[in-house]
Parts: structure tokens; C-alpha cells; sequence
């Protein structure tokens, strides 16, 4: 209503009404003008040049321009302009280089005025001089501008943009001497009308074709253009350097451009191919349209504000023949579909959550627990009042920091640098790898990865010192003891989970349950989360059911031949000492849910009755020959499923390509892929680029693989001007030179070039240190004493 | 004899780093050396039993094959050291008794003589340093670049296309790409482009079943066939039906992407056959055909001088002629000088009506429907190529293009610039901008030379060579004047486009050289040049608007 207000008055009592409407055309259009009235359209294209008048409820033709018997090229219009002071007068282009205008008050039936056939080329554009009665422009493909008196019969000045074609050109509405063309080479052009002789300004606006431009009606010198290369640009040409102030990206090539009235910062645009759209920006906001207008059906080539002082109608004509009133508010606006609500977390389990301000404040009463999240920051933007969607752009950030130290990520890091993943024997890769854990303080997976030497190596490699380290020593005690280590350890991370998950629905639950220090946190809502299911599924299974199982078992209860059936089939020469070394605990729970539990176990910790059957009845079959390592692979891949569910990718990741093909084909491509790239993600986010191309190259899934084989390309700048170096090999284009040389061996370096800071001298890696064994001075003979870090 | 270490690889050479390219050329020789010694070692004993025959005639099949290989490279490698070491090798396995191949024909090319053509050795640092791209990337220096590099800034920009459509990124896996090409080339039946690919496709693991035909190659490939077709010889047949089919295919369904990425290939390769015609491309040394292990005495011919009636009689009656005529093409020259300034005095004073312009159109694309007489005869393609490649029973008599109707395709209303550079920049992103590039550097390339004339302005004959192009394809300009191209092109130059763009496999020798006799051969380069742009470019906008269409 406020609008409506402000329009009548910037119309003088007249308020524009109607709605949103379209009429059929006979044939697709391709420019379109409205008369100074604001009750008329123009439409030409190739086989059309109509007048339409624009009433409350639709479009009625009232003049058809072409008339004649036979369809002549100068009606096949590439533009149309109405004259903004004189009613009767408009141009037009056409595709064969003619200039016409046309005088609607001359009595006879065929209106057409004036012929100019000076352009040898297509010409693109036509425009009115706002103020001047009888001088237009005209701009052609062969590269001229014109500029025409209408009380004469050819043109006055001529204008060479030196360039293939011009595509727009608009005189300025504030400096009555000035006008802007733009050109096929993606350069724009500034004029002065009286001065035909040189451009007064010329700067590459864009990337390939300028195809329009368009001078804002109150902002005295600001431009903007929309290039092939899907971007509208807003420029300042007050500034002695045009100055880019806005740029807005679409999403195709932009064909026209039109500065919405009495909105500073709109402007609408439509594009000439693909999209069919046309979009109303807010400059400042160039991600998200104002507004969206989605009626055609093929690309629309013309648009035009219904009135100068009217922000609310637009009017466009398509290729798909019809003619269109837009209304604004009958609109429709891309940001209420946008997700107004972003999530992220970082690296160390800083969780970040922005939302609209009434959502925040909403679901914070809605639900308790939000006061027991640990350091909430509230982050609020302060608002322009004179920017749109204010409504919707007003919004709250929270971010939710972990503990200091309990979050800490250090673990991954390391074991991501330390983990030797290829390269030696799987029993030594086994070894290395639990010894990291072990260090770092993770006994759950050291205890694995000796599993999984046991498991797979041969039993000659196979020593006692090395399965010293389980954290029960006993051999019947050590299960429930270790499973209430568990327990404890398991319920905070459990806790912090699920409260986790419940804020934002994946956390990386390897950041928690790992967190040692964290505190206990009960859940206050008792709504199961997907993520906490597993963990807790894992205990049932692991205490209720295995435990209680195996508990009133005694050691001699078990079936006294078993340790000869179970030894062989492991393959342990050295009885005693599998006996001496209970297996970890954690292995066993790993394993819990399978019924298959390894020999050792079954030894060590009292085996439930229906696991040594099933174990005997293997053995039998399989007393000579060693137990194939297939037998654990299903519970391999368990374990390593359990691991990737707990958000411990690089465990599964690492026993993944450790064991490679023993494994690998027990988990589908997909798993393995996601497990790979996830893995790969985390490692890339703390910067650990040379771990992660190890493990794209050991990854055997193809997608993966590939990933470090696309865009392999590295472009080189010359170290001398900085100009991009050409496929020319290694000598710069521009300064002749070739690039950075070695000081040492006077070739150019290809590879790691390393250079002095002092004297910026430098070379080879391998010649440098070579080098700087024999001597500190700098080997391009400066005479500096080179240090190098 | 174990075969692994007798596995030939000649990706060494194609390093820039000459000790890399020497440990590679001294195995290849040893390589070479001991398979000569076990052949020398199998003749010497006389008594073998029968079934070492084919044995042994399969090794020495393999050794002609690396001999081959060793010719081209000893003459058509840009690297010296590589040359020579090539040639050093041949010599002493001459030296062995072992007969060696020399080549076949008369240079790159059967039209221009090869003392007009640039030797590889004398090329220039920029000429050197494409030359090195070129055979780093494909590891060969084939005869359509000794012949484009007359013309070195096209080529430039011809090389860094191709390299990009067939080896950089795309929706295409590699050999689909030259399978592909050789569908493409194989339309109009040149062997030489079918030859290089299949090489290649086979280098990049391509399945040699699909090139016993298009129907051994899968259902997606087979879809493409119909389209390869129309649009070689009818483009504007091409209806968003035919982009449908091959986007609903269910499972052998294309994607857009991969669509546009096939569409330019074809199109690539279906001007490059143009070009490969229109400037006699001969076999590469290392293929069949190009080279002869037959002592020189035998009279030498090829097999496409025959199928092209290009007899060495012919080149000689052709070569008399032209030296008569030297005073009358002169004046061709000077005529045709005269024509371009008067219709740049003239250009403002008479305007042709509407009708007029209109009609002149109509008649240009009409006559160039129209089939030229002597020329037409059916050629039954006896190559081998038609055996790889479907149905030329379909092509030529109903494709003729005689009293065919062509709509009228109005450039305006789509265009390359704006259009089809938008489309195929958005689905295959940096191709719009190479192809743009390659367009504007081949309509815009000029040495301001015409003959012996020097400072002439030629774009009103390069535009008119353009349009004419494009006007056989139905695409008319409104802001040009057909008439212009009447004056421009004289009868026998008309015969040669419309036989280079429509059916280039019936390029003669004779048309090469009876049009523009007085112009240096770097210009009937040139305009080749503008042929297969134009072609590519007209090609291509059908293909485009349909898939526009499609998308609408």
C-alpha cells in the first residue's frame, strides 16, 4: 500500500492497475518498447511489428506495422525503440543493417518514416536520445556506430568502436553528450556524441560478448552491463578508472539488462539462452534473486519497466510468442525457498548453527536443554533497515565450542602421520600400526591391529613380546573386568552423542567418543537419536548378552580337546604362550555379534558353549590345513563396519588398504568408496594433503582413485612479469626469458625450487643441499651467506 | 622368444628430456636388433619344420611394423637426436640383410609438392615448439599438421582443440572418443583419418570387435548413427526428435553432456575428412599405404591416387596445363581484384530490392544442390573403411543432394556467438570457448596478400567463401548480399568448395589444382581452412538448435 502511495504521486493522480497477464503473438518476439504513456507496447521481431495496448485485464492489438504485400528484410526487426518524448515516433533495427523509423501520425496506413541504409551489418540496437527529439543512435555488427538527425537523410557522425561488432548502445540519461557502447570483444566504449573521432573511455568489461547495458535513471554514471559470461556487472564511471561495484552471477548468458525504477539496488535481467526466467536482483545481494519471474516457455528477449516511476510492472516478450505484464507482487521469490538455515562444524567439534531469529528463539523455549549446551556464542548481524528481505535476513548464528583439550583432535593426526599403510609386510604394517595406537593412547585399536596380525600372518612372525601389552592379564577375570573398563568409558562418550545429534544430526561421533574428559550428560529428552543406537546396541550385545553367557562358565568347563583342535587351525606353534596371552578384550567385543570367536579367545576367555561347537565343528573338517583367513573376514569386515559407525573412518580406512585384497571384496564398492572419501575429507581439513594422496593412491575403488587424476595441470606464472607461461615449454612469451633457473646447474627448474630469502637465488632441492655441503655462500656467486630453514 | 621383452614402447620419445628419449630409442634398437637376429637365425637353418611358417611370419610381420614406425619417425619426428638414431637403426638393420621400408608418395601431401611444405627440421622455434606439442601428445607428427602449419596461429589453436576433445576432460571415455572419430571419418570413407584413429583407439584399449562395424559396438554407440549420418550430408534434417531418441534410450541413453561432446567431435571430424580430401592428405608413413618395402624400381602408386584417378599421367598433363595457362590465371588475379574494388566503390550506390536480395539466396543454395556433371559418378568405396562402418548403400544416392529442398535457417535468429557458444560452453565448459577461438582465428585470419598482390583487403572474399559455405547449408545472412558471392567465386573454385564441404571424398587432384591456379598453395590452405570452419560451424549450429529445442 505504502508503494502504491508513492507511485500515485511519482505518477501524477495516474496509478497504474492491472494484473498479471500475457497474449499470445504470431510469431516470436524479439525486442520490446513501451510508449511514454505507459499504455502501450511495441513488439518486433522477425516476422512481427505490432502495437499492443495494455489494459486493465489483458493486451488488445491496435496497429500491425507491417503492411505491405510482400515481407520485406526491413521489417525483420533486431530492436525496437518507442521515443520517450514524442508518442508517434519509434525506430527500429534490422537484421539486414537498415535503420527505420516509423511516425504513427502519418494518416496513410503505412507508417514508416525514414530509411537508413548505411550499416553494411546487422544492426543490433537502436536508441532514442532521452531528451533530444530527432537523434537516435544505432549500433551494428560491422562495428560502427551511427548517429542519425531525423530532419536529415543520412547519418551526421559516425563512431568506429575498432572492434568486430557492437551489440549495445544507450545513451546516458544524466549527461546529455554521453553514451555507452558495448562490444563483441567484451569491451565497453564511452562517447562523447560530438566527438567522432576517439572514444573518451574504454575498458573489457567482461569475459567474451557484452550483449547489453543499461545506465541507472537516478545514480548519475553508474552502468550496468551482462556479458556472455553469465555475470552483470554494475560500474561506477563517475571515477577516472571505471570501478566494478557489483557484480551478480547467473546462471546463463545475460541478454538484457534494465535497472528497476525506483529501486536504487534492482535491476532485472533475462538471458538468451537455457533459462527462460527472468530475475529482478538486488545488486548487493547478488547469490539470491529479489525476484523471479517464471511465465515463458522459451527464452525471453525483451524486457521493459511499464512505466518510468512504476516499480510493479514489467513487461516481456519471449520466443515463445507470447507478450507478458508481470506484476511484482504476484512474483515469485527463490530466497522463501532458500533453506534458511546453514549448519557446519568444525575441525576440533565446534558445531556452528545460524537459523532465522524467530526459529532460534522459538525452538530455545521449546526445548530446556539448549541452556546446558557448553559455551553457546550468539552472533547477530545488525541489520540495514534499508535492505530488503530485512524480514528474512535477520538471523541468529550459535556456535557450540567443545571443551578446550576434550575435543582435541591431536590423536587423528598423529595416527593419520604415523600409520604406515603400505610398503612393508602386513605383519610389520600390523605391528607398526598398533604400536602408533598404543602410543597415542587408543588400546582398543592397538589391541585390533593385533588382531589382525594374528588373524592374517603367518604364525612364524607371530611373538609373544608383541601381544604383551592386552590391558587384562588374567585369563578368565579379564573379560568382565575389562567390560566395565568399557562401560565407563563408553557412557560419556554415549552421552555426549546423542546430545550431539540431537543439535544438529551428524556430529562426527569420533570427536566424542574419544573425548576423555568429557563430562557426563545424562540425556534430558529421551527421543533415541539414529547415531546413538549403535553404541548402545554394541554394549547390550556386548555385556547383557555375551557376558552373561560366558560369565558362569568356568575354564574347566570347557571341552579339554578344544585347545588341540583351536591351535592348529591358527596355526600357533608356541602353545603356551597364546595360553599366556589372553587376546584383548576389545577384540572380543568387536567380534561380539558374530558367532565366530578366534581360538585364542575361546582360550582365554571361556568360551560360551555354542561358540566352541561351532568352532569344532570347523576344526574337524579343517584339522590339517590351516583356518583360511576367510573364516574371519566376516568378522573383519564387522569390526571394521562397527569402527566406520563410531565415526572412526581412519581405523576402517587404514585396516582397509592394510589388508587390501584379504577383505576388500567382503564390502561392497559403495561402503568402501564412502568410508575412502570421508576418510579422505577429514584429512584434507587438517591440512594433511600428503596422507591423503597416500591414500588416494592405495585406494582401490575407481572413483577414488581418479581423484587425484583430474586437473592435474599446474599453471606457471614467469617468475619475471608474472604473465602466464603458454605451452611454449619453459621460456616465457613475453620477456624471453626462460623460467627460474637453477643457480647451480643453470637449468630450469621444473620440480621443488628452493630459494634463499636473503638473495632470492636459488635452485634445484637436490643442488642447493649439495651445494650448501661445500659452501654457505650463495651459488649464484652474489656473495650472500644463504641460510636455509 | 618371450614376447614381454620384445613389448616395443615408444612413449619415451615423446619426452622433452633428450636422455629420457635416448634410453627409449636404445631399447627400441635392441629391441629391434634381436628380433632381426632370431629372423636371420631362422633363415639360416634350412630345414624347419612346416609349422614354424606362420611363426615366423607373424615376427617378421611384427619387425615390418616397427621398421615402419622407425621410417616415420626418421623423418617426421621434431626431434633431431630422435631422427637420427632412427635412421642410424634402419641402416644397420639394412646392414643385416632385413629388407627396409622406404616411403610411399610425395610427401604430406599428394597436391602440394614437398618442397613447398615445411621440412620437420627447418621449422622455426614457434613452429618447433608446436610441433613438440603435438607429437608429446600423440606421439606423432601426422600430415594434417605439416600441412596446417603453413598456417601456424590456426594451427595453434586446431591442435589445443583436439588435444582438448580427445585427451582432457570430458564426458566421454577415451575410446568412445576416437570411436567416435572414426565413425565421424569414416562417413565420408577417409582412410586416413579411420587408419590414425583406429591406432589410437586400440592404443587407449578400445575393443578391436567394434571395428569389424558399427553393430559390434554397443547400443549407445549404434543410437549415434543416424545422427553421424544426417548430419554429415543433410544437417538441417535434424529435428529434436532425433536428440530425443538419444536421450530417452533408457539404458543406452546419452547424457546432454556426453550429446554435446559427440555432437563436436563428429562435427570435428567430419570437417578434418574435408580438409583431409581438400588438400590430399596422403597416408602416414606409418600406416598401410604409406610406405613400400618393394625396391624403388617397381613403379610406384598409391591406392587412393587410383580410387581418385590421380594417376602420376594425370599430375603430369595437369603440370603441362598449368604451365600454359600462367598469362590466363594471371589475369584470374588481376579480374578478380578488380571485382572486390568495384563492389567495395559500388556497395552504396545501386541497392538491390528486397526480392531481389531474397531471390539471389535462393538461387545460390539451389545451385549448390544442384550435383556438378562430370564429377558425379557413383564411386563404389572399395576401402576397407566401408567394411568397418555401416551401410554405404544408404549414403550416396539418396544422400545426394540433388534438387533437395533446404529450409532457410536464419542466422540471426541463431547464431553462434550468442547461441551456440552459450550451450555448449554451459554442458561441456571450456569447448565453447576453443571452438570460439578456432572460429574467429580461422574467419579472421589474413596475411593481406592475394597472390603476388600484397596489402589486400581480403575479408570481403574470405566473408564471401563463409557465406557460400553456409549458404549450402541453407543458412543465410540477412545483412549479406548473395550477389557479391557470384562475382567472387569464379565456376571451378565453386566446384571444388561444394565438392570439399558435400562429398569430399571426390576431391581430385584436378580440382585442386584448376582453381585459383596463380595463388601459392599456403592459400589453398587457407581456404581449406575456411571450409571446414564453416562446415564445422554450420554443422554444429543445427545440431545445436535442435538440442535447444530439445531443452525448450
Amino acid at each position: 500500500m505504502e508503494k502504491m502511495s508513492r507511485v500515485t504521486t511519482a505518477l501524477g493522480g495516474s496509478a497504474l492497475t492491472g494484473r498479471t497477464m500475457h497474449c499470445h503473438l504470431d510469431a516470436p518476439a524479439n525486442a520490446i518498447s513501451v510508449c511514454r504513456d505507459a499504455a502501450q507496447v511495441v513488439v518486433a521481431g522477425r516476422s512481427i511489428f505490432k502495437i499492443y495496448a495494455i489494459e486493465e485485464e489483458q493486451f488488445v492489438e491496435k496497429l500491425n506495422l507491417r503492411v505491405g504485400r510482400k515481407p520485406s528484410l526491413n521489417l525483420s526487426c533486431a530492436d525496437v525503440v518507442w521515443h520517450q518524448m514524442d508518442e508517434n515516433l519509434l525506430a527500429t533495427a534490422a537484421t539486414n543493417g537498415v535503420v527505420v523509423t516509423w511516425n504513427l501520425g502519418r494518416p496513410s496506413r503505412n507508417k514508416q518514416d525514414q530509411l537508413f541504409t548505411e550499416h553494411k551489418r546487422t544492426v543490433n540496437k537502436v536508441c532514442f536520445h532521452p531528451t533530444e527529439a530527432h537523434v537516435l543512435l544505432s549500433g551494428s555488427q560491422d562495428g560502427f556506430m551511427k548517429c542519425f538527425d531525423l530532419r536529415r537523410k543520412d547519418s551526421v557522425s559516425t563512431f568506429s568502436g575498432q572492434s568486430e561488432s557492437v551489440r549495445d548502445v544507450q545513451f546516458s540519461i544524466r549527461d546529455y553528450f554521453t553514451f555507452a557502447s558495448t562490444f563483441e570483444n567484451g569491451n565497453v566504449q564511452l562517447w562523447d556524441i560530438r566527438r567522432p573521432d576517439r572514444c573518451e573511455r574504454m575498458f573489457t568489461a567482461h569475459n567474451g560478448p557484452v550483449f547489453c547495458c543499461d545506465w541507472h535513471p537516478e545514480d548519475r554514471g553508474w552502468l550496468a552491463t551482462g556479458g556472455r559470461d553469465k555475470m552483470v556487472k554494475v560500474w561506477d564511471m563517475t571515477t577516472p578508472r571505471a570501478k566494478e561495484m557489483h557484480c551478480v552471477q547467473t546462471i546463463a548468458s545475460v541478454a538484457r539488462v534494465k535497472w528497476r525504477p525506483e529501486c536504487r539496488h534492482h535491476l532485472a535481467t533475462c538471458s538468451m539462452m537455457v533459462d527462460h526466467n527472468i530475475y529482478v536482483w538486488d545488486v548487493r545481494r547478488p547469490f539470491v534473486p529479489a525476484a523471479m519471474f517464471e511465465e515463458h516457455r522459451d527464452v525471453t528477449t525483451g524486457i521493459a519497466w511499464r512505466h518510468p516511476h512504476d516499480p510493479c510492472f514489467l513487461l516481456s516478450g519471449s520466443k515463445d510468442s507470447t507478450l507478458c505484464q508481470h506484476l511484482f507482487r504476484d512474483a515469485s521469490q527463490p530466497v522463501e525457498r532458500a533453506n534458511p538455515e546453514g549448519l557446519c562444524y568444525g575441525l576440533f567439534g565446534d558445531v556452528a548453527f545460524a537459523a532465522k531469529d524467530s526459529l532460534v528463539a522459538a525452538e530455545s523455549g521449546r526445548k530446556p536443554y539448549a541452556g546446558d549446551r557448553r559455551h553457546p556464542i550468539f552472533f547477530k548481524r545488525k541489520l540495514d533497515p534499508a535492505e530488503p528481505f530485512s524480514g528474512l535476513a535477520s538471523s541468529a548464528l550459535s556456535v557450540f565450542e567443545t571443551e578446550p583439550g576434550g575435543g582435541s583432535m591431536s590423536w587423528f593426526v598423529d595416527t593419520a602421520e604415523r600409520y604406515a599403510l603400505a610398503g612393508r609386510p602386513l605383519a610389520e604394517l600390523c605391528d607398526h600400526n598398533a604400536k602408533v595406537a598404543r602410543e597415542l593412547g587408543r588400546n582398543q585399536v592397538a589391541q585390533t591391529w593385533t588382531m589382525l596380525r594374528i588373524i592374517y600372518c603367518s604364525p612364524g612372525l607371530v611373538s609373544s613380546a608383541s601381544l604383551n601389552h592386552s590391558v587384562g592379564k588374567g585369563s578368565s577375570c579379564g573379560l568382565p573386568l575389562i567390560n566395565s573398563f568399557n562401560l565407563k568409558d563408553m557412557t560419556p562418550g554415549l552421552g555426549s552423542e546423542t546430545r550431539l545429534d540431537r543439535s544438529k544430526g551428524d556430529t562426527r561421533s569420533d570427536t566424542v567418543l574419544l573425548d576423555s574428559s568429557a563430562t557426563l550428560i545424562t540425556n534430558e529428552d529421551n527421543e533415541e537419536t539414529e547415531g546413538s543406537d549403535v553404541p548402545a546396541d554394541y554394549l547390550l550385545g556386548d555385556v547383557e548378552g555375551e557376558e552373561d553367557e560366558l560369565y558362569p562358565l568356568d575354564p574347566e568347563h570347557v571341552h579339554p580337546e578344544e585347545p588341540e583342535y583351536v591351535l592348529p587351525q591358527e596355526a600357533f606353534p608356541l602353545r603356551h604362550e597364546i595360553l599366556d596371552t589372553p587376546s584383548g578384550p576389545e577384540h572380543l567385543q568387536d567380534k561380539a555379534d558374530s558367532p565366530h570367536v578366534s581360538g585364542s579367545e575361546a582360550d582365554a576367555a571361556s568360551l560360551a558353549p555354542v561358540d566352541s561347537f561351532s568352532l569344532l565343528s570347523i576344526s574337524h573338517a579343517l584339522y590339517d590345513s590351516r583356518l583360511p583367513s576367510d573364516f574371519f573376514s566376516v568378522l573383519v569386515c564387522d569390526m571394521l563396519r562397527f569402527y566406520a559407525e563410531q565415526g572412526d573412518v581412519q581405523m576402517a580406512v587404514s585396516v582397509l588398504i592394510v589388508l587390501g585384497e584379504r577383505v576388500r571384496k567382503d564390502i561392497d564398492e559403495q561402503t568402501q568408496e564412502h568410508w575412502y572419501t570421508s576418510y579422505i575429507d577429514l584429512l584434507q581439513r587438517f591440512c594433511l594433503w600428503n596422507v591423503s594422496n597416500e591414500v588416494v593412491k592405495l585406494s582401490t575403488s575407481r572413483a577414488v582413485s581418479c581423484l587425484n587424476q583430474a586437473s592435474t595441470t599446474l599453471h606457471v606464472n614467469c617468475s619475471h612479469c608474472k604473465r602466464p607461461m603458454s605451452s611454449r615449454g619453459w621460456v616465457c612469451d613475453r620477456c624471453h626469458r626462460c623460467a627460474s633457473m637453477c643457480a647451480v646447474c643453470h637449468h630450469v627448474v621444473k620440480g621443488l625450487f628452493v630459494w634463499c630469502q636473503g638473495c632470492s637465488h636459488g635452485g634445484h632441492l637436490q643442488h642447493i643441499m649439495k651445494w650448501l655441503e661445500g659452501s654457505s655462500h650463495c651459488p649464484a656467486g652474489c656473495g650472500h651467506l644463504c641460510e636455509y630453514s | 622368444m618371450a614376447e614381454g621383452e620384445n613389448e616395443v614402447r615408444w612413449d619415451g620419445l615423446c619426452s622433452r628430456d633428450s636422455t629420457t628419449r635416448e634410453t627409449a630409442m636404445e631399447n627400441i634398437r635392441q629391441i629391434i636388433l634381436r628380433k632381426t637376429e632370431y629372423l636371420r637365425s631362422v633363415k639360416e637353418t634350412p630345414y624347419r619344420p612346416s609349422e614354424d611358417g606362420p611363426l615366423n611370419a607373424v615376427s617378421l610381420d611384427g619387425l615390418n611394423k616397427l621398421l615402419a614406425r622407425l621410417l616415420m619417425l626418421s623423418k617426421r619426428c621434431p626431434f633431431k637426436d630422435v631422427r637420427e638414431k632412427s635412421e642410424f637403426i634402419l641402416k644397420s638393420v639394412q646392414e643385416l640383410g632385413i629388407r627396409i621400408p622406404r616411403p610411399l608418395g610425395h610427401g604430406p601431401s599428394r597436391f602440394i609438392p614437398e618442397k613447398e611444405i615445411l621440412q620437420v627440421g627447418s621449422e622455426d622455434a614457434q613452429m618447433h615448439a608446436l610441433f613438440a606439442d603435438s607429437f608429446a601428445a600423440l606421439g606423432r607428427l601426422d600430415n594434417i599438421t605439416l600441412v596446417m602449419v603453413f598456417h601456424p596461429q590456426y594451427l595453434e589453436s586446431f591442435l589445443k582443440t583436439q588435444h582438448y576433445l580427445l585427451q582432457m576432460d570430458g564426458p566421454l571415455p577415451l575410446h568412445y572418443r576416437h570411436y567416435i572419430g572414426i565413425m565421424a571419418a569414416a562417413r565420408h570413407q577417409c582412410s586416413y583419418l579411420v587408419n590414425l584413429h583406429v591406432n589410437d583407439f586400440l592404443h587407449v584399449g578400445g575393443d578391436p570387435k567394434w571395428l569389424n562395424g558399427l553393430e559390434n559396438a554397443p547400443q549407445k554407440l549404434q543410437n549415434l548413427g543416424e545422427l553421424n549420418k544426417v548430419l554429415a550430408h543433410r544437417p538441417w534434417l535434424i529435428t529434436k526428435e532425433h536428440i530425443e531418441g538419444l536421450l530417452k534410450a533408457e539404458e543406452h541413453s546419452w547424457s546432454l553432456a556426453e550429446l554435446v561432446h559427440a555432437v563436436v567431435l563428429l562435427t570435428h571430424y567430419h570437417s578434418l575428412a574435408s580438409f583431409t580430401f581438400g588438400c590430399g592428405i596422403s597416408p602416414e608413413i606409418h600406416c598401410d599405404g604409406g610406405h613400400t618395402f618393394r625396391p624403388p624400381s617397381v613403379s610406384n602408386y598409391c591406392i587412393c591416387d587410383i580410387t581418385n584417378g590421380n594417376h602420376n599421367v594425370d599430375e603430369m598433363q595437369v603440370n603441362s596445363a598449368g604451365n600454359i595457362s600462367v598469362s590466363d590465371s594471371f589475369f584470374e588475379v588481376e579480374a578478380l581484384m578488380e571485382k572486390m574494388r568495384q563492389l567495395q566503390e559500388c556497395k552504396d550506390e545501386e541497392e538491390a530490392s528486397q526480392e531481389e536480395m531474397a531471390s539471389r539466396f535462393e538461387i545460390e543454395k539451389r545451385e549448390s544442390m544442384c550435383a556438378f556433371s562430370s564429377d558425379d559418378e557413383e564411386v563404389t568405396p572399395a576401402r576397407d573403411v566401408s567394411r568397418h562402418f555401416e551401410d554405404t548403400s544408404y549414403g550416396y544416392k539418396d544422400f545426394s543432394r540433388h534438387g533437395m529442398h533446404v529450409p532457410t535457417f536464419r542466422v540471426q535468429d541463431y547464431c553462434w556467438e550468442d547461441h551456440g557458444y552459450s550451450l555448449v560452453n554451459r554442458l561441456y565448459p571450456d569447448v565453447g570457448q576453443l571452438i570460439d577461438e578456432k572460429f574467429h582465428i580461422a574467419y579472421n585470419l589474413t596475411y593481406n596478400t592475394m597472390a603476388m598482390h600484397k596489402d589486400v583487403d581480403t575479408s570481403m572474399l574470405r566473408r564471401a567463401i563463409w557465406n557460400y559455405i553456409h549458404c549450402m547449408f541453407g543458412i543465410r545472412y540477412d545483412d549479406y548480399d548473395y550477389g557479391e558471392i557470384n562475382q567472387l567465386l569464379d565456376r571451378s573454385f565453386k566446384v571444388y568448395i561444394k565438392t570439399v564441404v558435400c562429398t569430399p571424398e571426390k576431391v581430385t587432384k584436378r580440382m585442386y589444382d584448376s582453381f585459383w591456379r596463380q595463388f601459392k598453395h599456403s592459400e589453398k590452405v587457407h581456404v581449406n581452412l575456411l571450409l571446414i570452419e564453416a562446415r564445422m560451424q554450420a554443422e554444429l549450429l543445427y545440431a545445436l538448435r535442435a538440442i535447444t529445442r530439445y531443452m525448450t
